[in-house]
């Protein structure tokens, strides 16, 4: 449970054992010191993706995908879900990823949520921020 | 452009067996009435050999690199050398640099080095030196000057710093987007020698500079950039035709500063992106490079090649050889004074494929 279910819970539960007509806190009530923790948190997950794409996926080629990605560019996160001519089918970003995985780095391909490939695609968008959505570009 | 086609020079990437077993007389040159002044030459450059344990090497790259000599080996007329623009390997162990050695030299004919940062980090250039010979030195060739430098060295306090390794500082230099990147530069010391080597020459001789890094500054976060490329400049000013040839990016760039054009070498690796895609950061792209077609990654080749160069009249002209694809021509334009793509030059003309963002 995040700080902020926790939050709204308690304010339910002040409510009800009171019995008064309380104004409940604001259910979606954050300060700063969530947003700051929150941020790390997701900051943490990109320098992580930061590692495994730089070399971190233990790949027995020893290939990376910063040797053809330099800052993650040409992944293009903002262009899926698209249509992969050569896979014939709208795919989402980490089944491209998984391609690259197994075909430049001959590696195993990861689970779309596995904590690693969360973490690929964190940085990848990371260093892709500010770009608008382009879904289906080519 | 000149009297020639490309037909002339490479018998078809397309039907390379069918090719391999034309007699070479098949192909008849095709020169003008100034043949006896031009010559070409064919130019590889990064192959990043990659070592993965004992005599097992990553096969992409060396298919790569395999492809680009079978290919030279097929130009007719034969080039009259052949250079090979650095980064024969991907961290620069001996056994990287002999593999390399190896495969290119089933080359037919004489080829020269230049050093890449990839080849020297590791020991300071010491492998590729005992192999190879020295990493900057010049020659003349039918009236045209050469010039090889090393132009990948760095501030001199970060290169001898207490290293753990040197497959340490090898690693720091390897990673091309390192946020502590260091600049490359040519340094004092062979610019010395390079001034001391162009007095001896007269200014209307044609001068080809090859370095690894671009001696343009085009964009830092990626070391496509030499530090003291200003100063490189000034001293190839004062001649009447200057090409430099410069590998490192992985990429088709062209540009042309004063007297001076330049152009890059594809890899047979593996491709680039344009800096300009990287969007939280400024790069200077210089404005006459015609991007390459965006890489599909579903064929492992796409957007590698090689090149060879048609030096007429002290001017180059680069053929850009890309597997299963259109080959690119680049080529000086003697009313305009810079090289031009030869098809798709003007904005309108190009392709969607060459559109990168
Ligand atoms: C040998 C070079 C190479 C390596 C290594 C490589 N890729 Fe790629 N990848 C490519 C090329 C080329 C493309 C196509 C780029 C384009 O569409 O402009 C591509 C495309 C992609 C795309 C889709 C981009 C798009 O426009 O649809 C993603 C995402 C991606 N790569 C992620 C990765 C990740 C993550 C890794 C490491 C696990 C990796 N790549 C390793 C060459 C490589
Ligand atoms: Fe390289
Ligand atoms: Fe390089």
């Amino acid at each position: 449970m995040d700080s902020r279910t926790m939050r709204y819970v308690a304010a339910g539960v002040i409510f009800l054992a009171s019995g008064q007509m309380l104004v409940p806190a604001q259910a979606d009530e954050f300060d700063q010191a969530d947003l700051d923790r929150w941020q790390q948190e997701y900051m943490s997950v990109v320098e992580q993706g930061e590692k495994l794409f730089h070399g971190g996926l233990g790949n027995r080629n020893t290939v990376s995908c910063d040797q053809c990605h330099p800052n993650g560019a040409n992944t293009h996160p903002e262009t899926y879900p698209k249509f992969q001519q050569q896979i014939g089918r709208v795919v989402v970003l980490g089944e491209m990823i998984n391609w690259c995985i197994m075909n430049p780095l001959e590696g195993a391909a990861l689970a779309l949520d596995d904590s690693s490939m969360v973490a690929l695609q964190a940085y990848i968008h990371q260093e892709r921020r500010g770009r608008e959505l382009a879904p289906g570009k080519h | 452009m000149s009297n020639y086609s490309r037909r002339n020079f490479l018998k078809t990437g397309g039907a390379l067996l069918a090719a391999s077993s034309l007699p070479i007389s098949m192909v008849e040159m095709a020169f003008g009435k100034d043949s006896e002044q031009n010559f070409t030459f064919a130019y590889i450059s990064d192959s990043h050999i990659t070592q993965i344990k004992g005599n097992e090497f990553v096969r992409n790259w060396d298919r790569g690199l395999i492809r680009a000599v079978a290919e030279a080996n097929l130009l007719d007329p034969r080039p009259d050398f052949v250079f090979y623009g650095g980064d024969i390997a991907q961290l620069g162990k001996p056994e990287e640099i002999d593999h390399g050695l190896e495969i290119l030299g089933a080359l037919r004919g004489d080829v020269h080095y230049v050093m890449g940062e990839h080849d020297y980090y590791v020991d300071l250039g010491e492998y590729w030196q005992k192999q190879l010979g020295p990493d900057h030195y010049s020659f003349n060739h039918k009236g045209v000057h050469f010039v090889v430098l090393n132009s990948i060295l760095t501030h001199e306090e970060w290169m001898h710093r207490k290293w753990d390794s040197g497959m340490d500082r090898m690693k720091q230099m390897a990673r091309l987007d390192n946020p502590d990147g260091q600049p490359f530069m040519v340094g004092d010391k062979q610019r010395s020698w390079l001034k001391a080597d162009l007095d001896k020459v007269s200014k209307d001789t044609p001068v080809v500079v090859f370095s690894h890094s671009p001696l343009q500054k085009i964009y830092k976060g990626w070391n496509f950039w030499t530090d003291d490329a200003e100063q490189v400049q000034a001293l190839l000013k004062p001649f009447d035709k200057v090409t430099v040839l410069y590998g490192h990016v992985h990429q088709i760039q062209t540009n042309q500063i004063g007297n001076i054009s330049f152009h890059a070498a594809m890899a047979t690796a593996w491709p680039w992106p344009y800096p300009s895609t990287y969007t939280q950061q400024t790069s200077y792209l210089p404005r006459l490079t015609v991007d390459m077609n965006r890489a599909d990654p579903f064929f492992e080749r796409d957007a590698t090649g090689w090149q060879f160069i048609n030096l007429h009249s002290g001017n180059v002209d680069v053929h850009y050889t890309l597997p299963d694809n259109e080959a690119r021509v680049v080529a000086f334009d003697e009313k305009l004074g810079h090289p031009v793509d030869t098809k798709y030059q003007a904005v309108a003309d190009r392709t969607s494929p060459q559109k990168h963002y």
